[in-house]
């Protein structure tokens, strides 16, 4: 097989804008559409997490005082929603699966350029969509579960934009994971095996098969629960004889595979950052391969351990706890590698290290609490509590955009050709691990000690915890401005990167940076060893 | 001069004296006033140490790593090239697999003991039918006990409001008293959309499901009052929908019973 360059497709770059308003364009190289992603997840994850902080106001006081209750539903309703639906899923897959795919694969663009285009741009008038439902009849307020009957009975206008708005953006989830699954199967240079593709690669490989397993049944779901909304039929109306239970078996088969597919990537990404800054190779490639397959398989099967309240037979509570309980295993091994990565290496502790190293820590908390959810009798007192809301904020906050903060400081110079300032990289850094452990490491004390999520009031024993947590919440919010100033100040004015500022062997700094349209400027290079560091040049493949 | 193997035994005999101080000395749960709850923080506090272990372990390697492996000034190059350990990855397979395994069969029995493995449909006596289905919830029903010794109370939850009907007495509270060392039954079934009873000092939780009726089954220890909390999103007021457990002895709770009791009517 070989790469050949859609003559066509080369026609319409020549006639698409240049410069910054290619952005705005409907474009077709993977590299713009990477950056489309990004920029447009980070604008929702500013409006994400304004709505964050403004849970965080309501809860530092004990009475429902600062919106009223169904503002506030609709409010955790969407904090929810936007941050997994149009922060965390698009910009780990879409944003940097758009930029690096093709360069590791050896590709010049990704495998479907014009399906790449719709998925990403299918986002923003969704999301629009999303936040404007406020503005109609109050956005959706049942939780980003959507559990019905609730659903069905709160106001009608919200819920149906709600699912509507996620409707697009799982089409716009599957659509990536068909173009990436084609792209790494299809499109790898010639020469190049698939056990010698970088980590992120297989990560997107798992994902995506994730994504087009399980996003479909999330889209039929939402349908049949449209139709309950507005079609007055039974599938999940009990006043009808219809089963809320079937809803969430069926939400969760798609919903906890959301997890590793927000997981996942970030796994990979992290994967690609050590060994760079740790120069040393990726320890244990083979395994960390196994395990993300072992990881996909298992992922699919332990949606129940998010409904053991909901009256499942005991059989299946059993069930469900060892499978989920045995993710810690393929996930542990990751862990365990990446450390082994660090050991006897010559550790560069810049701000892309730190925020993985971050990630490794919060992450293992995260995983830990985790394997104790999994236990039948220990979840049956602590489920829908603040108990589990930090957990899964240490798993998507603590793990995932740690990883996206680390993956724009390694790939800020690939993309800008600037270098971001370390010191204002470093106290980003160090506010948001603070403010990120003071927010949420408090919530689990609050869950096992009576605090149910989702409550816009709550027992006063419990206010001086929360307001901890607050304080943690505002110094969060803070730490995205030495963020904001570093990167706009550094696109223009940031110290020249070079080409490759951190002597990277992946085959996207084999390049210019910023990379040519067509990503190389001859034929793309065969990198048998992304890893291949320690060694003399002669020896690397 | 001590070998580094000395170092590392020492660091880890530290880091579990440290685990087991902390799970045996922290104490992060509510007070324990059911059969369940001793039974419950005995799980946690094993998984809590194991937990702590790991949690530790792992910091330690991460931070330890930065600090020795850092980059000096002077150093050009890279580390050494290795590329991985067939027998390091066997034994971070294993153990981790045997941990989590152990864990699973401890929590199993756990919940075995906590009855949750129980047939709930032959032992409760309000069932009006054998085909009406009774979705599971935690039984500390024994198979030998006959229900009739159960305190068995009706649940009915809607927005935003827990009701109790005590069908022997023919009345509706919105207070739950229970005598104390008594096994309560409670079926339970919602009005509108899926509410959850949960009493933290019980360590107990189900949902209260439309059109499915669910049993839970307790036995409370410690006389006193308790919240009942809702703990499934059911709307504006959900933060609100709270109702209490009171605890009594069986003198005060008959008292109590026999105040609200309606009577029969006799024509």
């Amino acid at each position: 097989m070989t790469i050949s360059i859609d003559p066509q497709k080369t026609n319409n770059e020549s006639l698409q804008p240049k410069g910054w308003l290619r952005y705005f364009s409907f474009s077709l190289d993977h590299k713009v559409i990477g950056i489309q992603y990004l920029v447009c997840g980070f604008l929702f994850y500013l409006i994400g997490g304004t709505l964050a902080s403004a849970i965080r106001i309501e809860l530092a006081s004990p009475m429902s005082d600062f919106m009223p209750r169904d503002v506030y539903n609709q409010v955790l309703t969407l904090h929810g929603t936007i941050m997994i639906f149009l922060w965390i899923v698009p910009v780990v897959n879409g944003a940097f699966g758009n930029y690096l795919i093709p360069f590791y694969v050896g590709a010049r663009d990704m495998a479907f350029p014009r399906l790449n285009a719709v998925a990403f741009w299918l986002i923003p008038p969704s999301g629009l969509m999303l936040v404007a439902s406020y503005f109609v009849e109050g956005a959706a307020q049942a939780g980003w579960t959507a559990y019905p009957p609730l659903s069905i009975t709160t106001p009608q206008s919200g819920q149906i934009i709600w699912i509507l708005s996620v409707l697009l953006l799982g089409g716009s989830s599957i659509f990536g994971g068909i173009n990436f699954i084609a792209t790494i199967i299809k499109l790898r240079r010639p020469g190049l095996k698939l056990m010698q593709l970088p980590m992120y690669c297989w990560a997107m490989l798992g994902t995506s098969l994730l994504v087009v397993l399980s996003t479909p049944v999330l889209a039929g779901t939402l349908i049949l629960l449209s139709f309950d909304i507005i079609a007055n039929t039974g599938f999940f109306n009990p006043v009808l004889g219809g089963n809320v239970v079937v809803y969430q078996h069926l939400f969760w088969f798609y919903s906890h595979p959301a997890v590793y597919i927000m997981v996942l990537p970030a796994f990979g990404l992290v994967s690609e950052i050590l060994p760079v800054h740790a120069r040393k190779p990726l320890f244990g490639y083979t395994t960390m391969v196994f395990s993300i397959m072992g990881i996909v398989v298992l992922g699919l099967v332990v949606w129940a351990h998010h409904m053991f309240t909901s009256g499942t037979p005991p059989w299946m509570r059993l069930f469900f706890t060892i499978a989920t309980a045995f993710i810690a295993v393929p996930t542990g091994i990751k862990f365990f590698n990446w450390v082994a990565t660090l050991w006897g290496g010559k550790i560069s502790i810049n701000s892309a290290m730190l925020f993985s190293c971050g990630f490794i820590i919060n992450f293992v908390f995260g995983g830990i609490t985790g394997v104790a959810l999994a236990q039948v009798p220990f979840d049956i007192h602590v489920h829908d509590t603040y108990f589990v809301v930090a957990h899964f904020h240490y798993i998507v906050y603590g793990g995932t955009v740690f990883i996206i903060f680390s993956s724009i400081y390694h790939w800020f110079p690939k993309v800008t050709g600037k270098m971001l300032n370390e010191k204002l990289g470093i106290l980003h850094f160090i506010i948001t691990f603070i403010g990120f452990n003071l927010c949420f490491a408090p919530q689990h004390w609050l869950g096992l000690n009576g605090m149910p999520r989702r409550v816009a009031e709550y027992d006063p024993q419990f206010q001086f915890v929360n307001q901890i947590s607050s304080l943690g919440a505002l110094l969060m919010a803070i730490s995205t401005i030495p963020f904001l100033i570093n990167v706009l100040l550094s696109v223009r004015n940031g110290k020249d990167s070079g080409d490759n500022p951190w002597n990277a062997l992946t085959p996207e700094w084999l390049t210019s940076s910023p990379p040519p349209v067509e990503n190389w400027e001859g034929e793309a290079p065969l990198v048998e060893e992304p890893y291949g560091y320690g060694k003399k040049i002669s020896e690397r493949k | 001069m001590l070998n580094k193997n000395f170092y590392l035994i020492l660091i880890i005999t530290l880091v579990f004296a440290i685990s087991f101080w902390i799970g045996f000395n922290v104490n992060l749960l509510p007070a324990e006033a059911s059969i369940n709850a001793p039974i419950y923080d005995e799980l946690f506090k094993i998984l809590f140490i194991i937990g702590l272990i790991i949690f530790i372990g792992m910091t330690i390697a991460v931070i330890y790593s930065l600090f020795k492996f850092r980059k000096r000034n002077d150093q050009i190059g890279d580390g050494i090239a290795l590329e991985g350990n067939l027998s390091l990855e066997i034994v971070w397979t294993i153990i981790p697999s045997i941990i989590v395994l152990l864990i699973g069969l401890y929590s199993y029995n756990i919940y075995d003991r906590m009855g949750g493995m129980k047939e709930l449909n032959h032992n409760h006596e309000m069932m009006s039918s054998n085909s009406e289905k009774i979705w599971a919830g935690i039984s500390q029903t024994s198979d030998n006990e006959i229900a009739i010794n159960n305190l068995s109370i009706e649940v009915s939850a809607m927005q935003f409001a827990f009701l109790f009907n005590y069908p022997k007495g023919n009345f509706i509270s919105g207070e739950l008293h229970v005598p104390v060392d008594q096994k309560v039954s409670m079926k339970m079934e919602s009005k509108d959309v899926i509410h959850a009873f949960w009493v933290p000092e019980f360590r107990i939780k189900q949902d209260i499901i439309p059109g499915q009726p669910t049993i839970l089954n307790f036995t409370p220890t410690k006389v006193g009052k308790y919240p009942i909390i809702c703990a499934e999103l059911c709307g504006p007021y959900h933060g609100g929908m709270r109702a209490s457990i009171i605890v009594e002895e069986e003198s005060d709770y008959n008292e109590w019973f026999n105040k609200n009791k309606k009577p029969e009517v006799n024509l």
